[in-house]
């Protein structure tokens, strides 16, 4: 009897299934069943993960970071509901297309902030003064949030930054205006600062 | 850690997708094997915030699946017009099951129907057939031979 009952192949379910997960992931969606809902979009500093939650944005990844801890992370620390969703990403996508586009200079985002430690979260906040065109030293951050003295804590603070480019960690540089570090590698904080019209220390503050 | 947070939804899928869609297409048949896979990974996505990964959210899913196929045949027996299963030449199925056979896995009780298609479609053990059908393991090998056996009278 067992052979008379074989149906579809494994390959042909799993090519089934991921046709019905399309479906399923629109389902869910109208049904509020997403707590972080994932996508991605190209960017010039290439493709970009995001993942938003009903608070809002939660995290920017660049293309090389590692998508599966983030989302390992993300159901610690959110939610387990992750689920790609291309509609709750979308506001997201316009106002990003419209930075690197140049048209847009400051996001009008909510921001989900769970994924940052209180530290990380005050450093950030601090960064987020920093306007379009602008840059700021590690040092004149760490005054902002009244720790003079941890201008490096903040510098590896900004490296755990999960919403870059949003959140401006890219704004912040050397005492002597050099790049020195980003996440997302130098080319990238290049290409944004220099987007951004190439601001310097000496020239804003 | 003592309680383990379940893996994200998105990676849950395509761990699962398609062994409950392999499942479904027998046990409700492929016309209407998308819907009810659909219906399962929601219920699924409904409980998930309170799920404890113990290493077997195979046989979770699986559950789900049978309740939720279970389900579906009351309704459809519930209907106007009660066609059990109907055969469907429109979806791709690359093996079909013979017409005779099909409609006798559909004429099956639906308890019977998942029985009979845990064993001899998903090779699942006895403890986990009855597991899934919350009942003894008594009972769920009592399931399969009772559905082994109307299968054999019906199709000869």
């Amino acid at each position: 009897m067992s052979h008379e009952l074989q149906t579809i192949s494994i390959e042909e379910a799993q090519a089934r299934a991921e046709r019905a997960d399309t479906a399923l992931r629109e389902a869910a969606e109208a049904a509020g069943l997403v707590d972080v809902a994932v996508g991605t979009m190209p960017s010039p500093v290439g493709e970009l993960y995001l993942a938003v939650t009903r608070k809002g944005l939660a995290c920017i990844a660049f293309e090389e970071q590692d998508r599966d801890g983030l989302e390992r992370r993300f159901a610690q620390e959110l939610s387990p509901r992750v689920v790609a969703s291309a509609r709750a990403t979308d506001a997201v996508r316009r106002q990003l297309d419209e930075y690197f586009g140049g048209a847009r200079h400051a996001f009008e985002l909510d921001l989900d902030r769970r994924l940052m430690s209180p530290f990380v979260e005050k450093v950030l906040a601090a960064t987020a003064a920093v306007p379009f065109g602008e840059v700021s030293s590690y040092g004149a951050v760490a005054s902002r949030i009244r720790r003079p003295n941890a201008a490096r804590a903040v510098g590896a603070a900004l490296g755990t930054n999960p919403i870059p480019i949003v959140v401006p960690c890219h704004r912040i540089v050397g005492a002597n205006g050099k790049l020195t570090g980003y996440a997302g590698g130098l080319d990238r904080k290049e290409f944004l600062l220099h987007l951004e019209g190439d601001p310097t220390l000496f020239a804003t503050s | 850690m003592g309680t383990r947070t379940p893996p994200p939804f998105e990676r849950f899928l395509s761990e699962h997708g398609a062994t409950v869609m392999r499942f479904l297409v027998v046990a409700v048949g492929s016309a209407h094997a998308d819907d009810v896979y659909q219906e399962t990974f929601l219920s699924a996505l409904r409980a998930y915030p309170k799920v404890r990964d113990d290493g077997r959210l195979d046989r979770w899913i699986l559950r789900i699946a049978s309740r939720t196929a279970i389900d579906h045949h009351r309704r459809v027996a519930k209907g106007p017009t009660p066609t059990p299963m109907p055969p469907d030449r429109a979806v791709h199925d690359p093996e079909p099951l013979d017409d005779g056979l099909r409609d006798a896995v559909a004429a099956l009780p639906a308890k019977q129907r998942i029985a009979v298609v845990l064993r001899h479609v998903m090779d699942r053990p006895y403890d986990e057939i009855a597991e899934v059908l919350g009942s003894t393991e008594e009972a769920a090998r009592a399931n399969v031979s009772a559905g082994l056996k109307s299968l054999r009278e019906r199709v000869g």
